[in-house]
């Protein structure tokens, strides 16, 4: 099993820059390498650039800031899906598993419902997210049995059931005319209206959750175990285990707040970048966090370019990700077997 | 005693009135026993109409300015803002749910026990409401008339409703109004050709980046008047970039979001864009109902004025605030004070 993860990191980086370079120069308005490398270079020197306002406004007010997001909540989605993959020590998890994406989206499509203003919708999303998976664990943590982490798993799946009926009860009372549509593209998810102003409430909570999730990496290896061996290895299981579902769940719950429900990155990420660097946690979460981001912004470039209307990222994620995790799917098992 | 005596000889007027005016169309009723929908369907005049159930938004808006009696109630609540522009005893009646094919709030034997003689559905006439309509009518009995909402059909919806509910001559006079609207404006923007016209972007959302497509009955009132930029491809609302915004860069933004038009402004993201560099974002006005979108419905005729006079203020020198009045008096059947005009006009909540 032990191989070197340095050709499987050097493919993550190379696929994480060609995103940026793509997500930069392609958009709706014309804006060309000159121009973009002209706008940049200008700004870092702190000089005015010679391309015309309208190109700078672009570049910096409104392509920017959204290829920023898109490669935050790319990089945010995967690392919360790698660590709840081992968490559970299930392939088939997602961040969304205990109720996060659930609980924003009641949170957000309540918001939409009381017309508040962007950020408030946002920031009952972010709260939303936090309150169901806090609401899944108390309940899970409550049922004492045999096999924690099944009884979480399970309290997560009804809780998310029962937060997916309060989004339905919320979009059936809605106005059809104004507001249900609203509700309809936050939960297929787009970056679309991201501006500079979304970046700080978004980068906080990631880095955060990630900072704790990274210092945390080797325990995580532990974690992988069945909790008897975790035990005799010296890990209290317990503790651990709080502290990896709040970063994670942190660190979704401010994706999704910005983005609205992406599905797919937080469940197929983890397994390219473990086909690429092995299931080591120290290895594979920045490579995760890499492949993740670049995988949103090829995604995210397609959405705001490929036709006049936006292609919501929800959609697009499933389209490109349910053949690509079916190949996945038959190569590993070849590969193991 | 005397107040009394007062309200007796009131109440027997216009039972005198009522009565009169019903013996003299009582024949020509008697003649038209059906008339034909908006979607082709058959739909048999009922004898007498007292009571009817709105299938939507447009519906009750649409009868409200007829009949405003015969309403059973509202698909949604009003609000007390919204109330203040309707008669007092109709636009609190109270909410009664809506049976359309985005889901139906009303149950079905709701609507039997308030004894509907006629359910009135106003908007989309292809086949799913068409079955939607003939499935109620196999299950309730009760007829089922569903008529065109679009501008090129109010008018002879208008017509259809006289009839079914023996209203004729109110609803003859609305649908002069909606013709000559129409024809007014059309007319005088005619001499433009197509590309000459504003470029228009209508701009919902709080952050205004969805918009209707061509087509959408959303932009209907735009799309009569001027180039909407979303045009080029057709369908319904939809999400848009900044970005492609900033491509089609519209000489005039249309929203009906108070704080997208609150902020546009200051956003430097869109400041840009030819209609904020010139100032011509307009906050659509929306009380008791919408001006330019939702619900699609006859509020949206002052809407036309409205719009036609931001767009070419040399050939529509008309006073709004005559419009307006004149408007929600025939309408609505609300004479407005000139504050309440202002409130209107602001486009504020």
């Amino acid at each position: 099993m032990r191989r070197s993860a340095l050709p499987g990191f050097t493919i993550a980086l190379i696929v994480l820059v060609a995103g940026l370079v793509v997500a930069f120069t392609i958009g709706r308005y014309p804006v060309s390498l000159a121009e973009l490398l002209d706008v940049l270079w200008s700004r870092a020197l702190g000089r005015a650039p010679s391309a015309p306002a309208a190109v700078e406004n672009v570049v910096l007010l409104v392509r920017g800031p959204r290829v920023m997001a898109a490669l935050l909540v790319g990089s945010a989605l995967a690392v919360a899906g790698t660590a709840f993959q081992g968490l559970f020590r299930n392939p088939l998890v997602s961040p969304d598993i205990l109720g996060a994406s659930s609980g924003a989206a009641l949170g957000a499509v309540i918001g939409i419902f009381f017309s508040l203003g962007v950020f408030g919708i946002e920031l009952l999303a972010f709260a939303g997210g936090l309150a169901a998976v806090a609401a899944v664990y108390v309940i899970g943590s409550m049922l004492r049995s045999r096999d924690p982490i099944l009884v979480l798993v399970l309290a997560g799946v009804v809780i998310g059931a029962l937060l997916g009926a309060g989004v339905g009860l919320v979009k059936y009372l809605a106005d059809p005319y104004n507001q249900l549509p609203a509700m309809t593209f936050w939960l297929l998810g787009s970056l679309a209206a991201t501006s500079v102003s979304d970046l700080l409430p978004l980068l906080g909570p990631v880095a955060i959750g990630t900072v704790v999730l990274v210092a945390l990496r080797w325990r995580m290896n532990v974690m992988s175990l069945p909790d008897e061996e975790a035990r005799a290895l010296g890990v209290s299981t317990g503790p651990l285990r709080i502290a990896i579902v709040a970063a994670a769940t942190l660190v979704t719950s401010a994706s999704v707040a910005t983005s609205g429900i992406i599905g797919w990155i937080g469940l197929v990420v983890p397994h390219l970048a473990r086909a690429l660097v092995g299931p080591d946690f120290p290895k594979l979460l920045p490579a995760s966090a890499l492949l993740g981001g670049g995988f949103l912004l090829f995604i995210d470039t397609l959405a705001r370019t490929a036709a006049p209307v936006e292609i919501p990222l929800g959609i697009l994620t499933a389209v490109i990700g349910t053949p690509f995790f079916i190949w996945l799917l038959a190569d590993m098992q070849r590969s193991w077997s | 005693m005397t107040i009394d005596h007062k309200t007796h000889t009131r109440l027997d007027r216009r039972t005198v009135v009522a009565g009169l005016s019903a013996s003299m169309l009582l024949p020509r009723h008697a003649r038209a026993a059906s008339v034909t929908d908006g979607a082709g369907r058959t739909v048999a005049v009922p004898a007498r109409v007292e009571r009817v159930f709105p299938a939507g938004p447009p519906a009750a808006i649409m009868l409200y300015t007829v009949a405003p009696d015969l309403l059973l109630g509202w698909p949604r609540a009003n609000r007390p803002d919204e109330r203040e522009f309707l008669l007092p005893d109709v636009g609190g009646r109270p909410e009664v749910g809506r049976i359309t094919g985005r889901g139906n709030t009303a149950n079905l034997e709701v609507v039997l026990a308030l004894k509907p003689d006629l359910i009135l559905d106003i908007g989309s006439v292809n086949a799913t409401y068409v079955s939607l309509a003939d499935r109620v009518t196999e299950q309730t009995k009760i007829p089922y008339a569903l008529l065109d909402g679009r501008f090129d059909g109010i008018a002879a919806s208008y017509r259809t409703i006289g009839t079914l509910v023996g209203r004729p001559e109110p609803a003859e006079a609305l649908a002069r109004y909606t013709e000559e609207t129409i024809k007014t404006i059309t007319g005088r923007i005619a001499a433009i050709p197509r590309e000459r016209r504003p470029r228009v972007y209508y701009a919902r959302g709080p952050r205004g980046l969805e918009t209707g497509l061509g087509g959408s009955i959303n932009v209907e009132t735009i799309e009569l008047l001027a180039n909407n930029v979303a045009g080029g491809t057709s369908g319904g609302l939809s999400n848009v970039s900044i970005e492609q915004v900033l491509l089609w860069n519209p000489d005039v933004i249309i929203t009906i979001d108070l704080a997208f038009a609150a902020n546009v402004y200051n956003d430097a993201a869109w400041a840009p864009v030819a209609a904020v560099r010139a100032r011509r974002v307009h906050l659509s006005p929306k009380l008791p109902f919408g001006w330019v979108d939702f619900p699609p419905s006859v509020n949206r005729l002052i809407g036309l004025w409205w719009l036609a006079k931001i767009l070419y203020p040399e050939l529509f020198p008309e006073d709004l605030r005559t419009l307006t009045r004149d408007f929600y008096r025939q309408f609505y059947h609300v004479t407005l004070a000139d504050a309440q005009i202002d409130r209107v006009l602001a486009g504020r909540d």
